[in-house]
């Protein structure tokens, strides 16, 4: 592996008094699918908050790809090429699926206002573009036929599918995801597996957050387990599984004790 | 179809004054399209960046005044000892001017609210009104305050085939101000189909996600607040050459209220939405009063009216017919929603 995409070292939040995340450190290699799991409170989705700006950490250093990300506002972080989903469904309600990823295509159109205001050629021209790429990316990710469906109009499932689609149109090097299946059934589930595997074929590292276990030990290269803002485990997920300290934060000391007991979602 | 459709009805409008003399009607719809005009650009802010500007009235203010002074000349005391004084200068530096001033005011106010959003940022543009009309009502000196800036001259402009021409006739005005409401209404298209028209709308939507894309939420509510103050600045000029006379009362809250009632019940966060809302509210008075109602009557019928529009469609009357139309269609060809 070569030097780690991101690095999080010595990562504080504390919400006055309260100290959501103690001490936090772990490294995301490039091309790799890292679960950050805990029980609820453990302080993952802050972690997540800190590292895209839209929280200010109280201490310790984020670094992306040699830059320090650290009092970035949250669109110069995803102009770095980090960009996140939210952990309750985030689309551009009252717009359709289409309009939802050509505004996640902002970052990459170039007009000016000015040329936009003249009504310069290059504008329509890049509209056009635009518009054939974002229905690119809709049918990658399984929306191709509800381009013109308003965000609200779409099922449960496919919102959280659009705001993928939203996300990967900002072409992210790293793709933080806020548990992207939770409210999702078996299948839908199953099938999100299949299209995180194609979103890894296209270089993207992505950064995870989920409750479900199964789809967590099932893509998942390396697991960092927290607990009340600490690191408790990292590894692989079947080290994970076997670990005391993880059994412990989830099902208490009695399973704890009883070695080697498969952590169950 | 849809392209013969707006030529006729552009047709339709700009040939009104050949074929039509009644100059009560003409006036009327002057003072109507400079209102359309400010409504256009209430619209930006209100309807696509999702901020609601209760003091926009403040940049058609500043428009008017700008261009006035300018065609005018002014001189006032900024020490004791120092004085600022300017020679009249024709109408369109004055117009010019007063997109300027207005302009950056928008921006002013724009990068002050950076942070504010929603019932803040109501707060913080109806108290910008609020000073720029206590400005205006006390700075003798610059605005002759309560007595008013009088005698504003007309528009004089070259033309082709015409030479000088002096804006002083109704129908002139008639064809100004539709020429530069159609502009408005170009400019204001051309923004919410581009890129940055996406990022307000993003703004308005969702600002967090829309954020976590890259956009700079920042730059394009002050972008929207420049552009559309400048052309509320373009309407009060308009305005301002057109009335002939300017006090401090063109600050009045009332109409502000008026451009937000045209844009609301129009459907704020569609083109034809302040257009539409406009020549509704603009034109309903005068009709009525055609009508032999007496005025209190007007009014009554005018609050009903929008009651019952705000009530029954509450995204406006455009939108309404759009989806009355799309239903219509949908129902006609059942197979095209098959295919």
């Amino acid at each position: 592996m070569t030097a780690a995409l991101l690095a999080v070292s010595k990562l504080a939040v504390r919400f006055g008094g309260l100290a959501a995340i103690e001490d936090l450190s772990f490294e995301v290699n490039a091309g790799e699918v890292l679960a950050l799991i805990g029980p609820n409170g453990a302080g993952k989705t802050s972690a997540f908050n800190a590292i895209t700006g839209y929280l200010a950490p109280s201490g310790g250093e984020i670094v992306f790809a040699g830059a320090r990300l650290n009092g970035l506002k949250p669109h110069r972080i995803a102009e770095l090429g980090l960009v996140r989903t939210f952990q309750k469904t985030s689309v551009f309600g009252g717009r359709s699926a289409l309009d939802n990823v050509l505004i996640g295509l902002h970052l990459r159109s170039t007009q000016q206002p000015l040329a936009i205001l003249l009504g310069l050629p290059s504008v329509a021209r890049e509209e056009k573009k635009l518009v054939a790429e974002a229905r690119e990316i809709l049918s990658f990710v399984g929306l191709g036929t509800r381009a013109d469906e308003l965000g609200n109009a779409l099922a449960y499932g496919e919102q959280r599918l659009l705001e993928i689609a939203v996300a990967l149109a900002a072409r992210p090097k790293l793709l933080l995801l806020d548990e992207p299946v939770s409210g999702m059934n078996a299948v839908e589930t199953e099938s999100f597996m299949a299209r995180l595997t194609r979103i890894r074929m296209l270089g993207i590292t992505v950064l995870l957050v989920e409750h479900d276990m199964k789809m967590v030990m099932g893509v998942s290269d390396r697991i960092v387990c927290l607990s009340q803002g600490r690191v408790i485990a990292s590894g692989t997920p079947v080290e994970i599984q076997r670990d005391p300290g993880v059994i412990r934060a989830y099902l208490g000391e009695k399973y704890a004790r009883g070695k080697g007991a498969p952590v169950r979602a | 179809m849809k392209k013969s459709l707006t030529a006729l009805w552009l047709a339709f409008l700009f040939s009104l004054p050949l074929w039509m003399n009644n100059q009560y009607v003409l006036h009327v719809l002057v003072v109507t399209g400079i209102f359309i005009v400010a409504a256009i650009s209430l619209n930006l802010l209100l309807g696509y960046a999702g901020q609601l500007s209760l003091g926009h009235v403040a940049f058609f203010g500043i428009g008017a005044y700008a261009s006035a002074l300018t065609s005018l000349g002014f001189s006032v005391h900024l020490t004791p000892e120092t004085v600022l004084a300017i020679a009249p200068k024709p109408v369109w530096c004055g117009m010019l001017a007063a997109v300027i001033a207005s302009g950056a005011c928008g921006w002013f106010l724009g990068r002050l609210s950076f942070k504010v959003r929603g019932a803040y940022f109501v707060i913080v543009s109806i108290s910008f009104a609020e000073v720029v009309r206590l400005i205006a009502l006390n700075w003798v000196e610059l605005t002759q305050g309560p007595m008013a800036l009088n005698n504003i001259p007309p528009l004089t402009l070259w033309l082709p085939g015409l030479g000088e021409h002096v804006f002083w006739k109704k129908p002139a005005n008639y064809w100004l101000v539709l020429c530069i409401a159609v502009v408005s209404y170009v400019i204001v298209r051309r923004l919410v189909r581009s890129r940055a028209g996406r990022a307000m709308v993003a703004l308005r939507e969702n600002e967090p996600l829309a954020s976590s894309v890259g956009i700079d939420v920042t730059r394009y509510l002050v972008l929207a607040a420049v552009v559309s103050a400048a052309m509320a600045g373009a309407a009060g000029a308009l305005y301002a050459h057109y009335i002939r006379i300017v006090d401090p009362d063109v600050f009045l809250f009332i109409y502000t209220v008026t451009m937000v009632i045209m844009v609301i019940t129009g459907g704020k966060g569609t083109l034809a939405g302040p257009v539409v809302g406009g020549l509704i509210f603009g034109l309903m008075p005068e009709t009525l009063r055609a009508f032999a109602i007496p005025p209190e009557l007007q009014w009554i019928v005018y609050g009903v009216l929008m009651v019952l529009v705000v009530f029954f469609l509450p995204r406006g009357i455009v939108p309404a017919v759009q989806q009355w139309w799309q239903r219509r269609q949908g129902s006609a060809v059942p197979a095209k929603a098959a295919s």
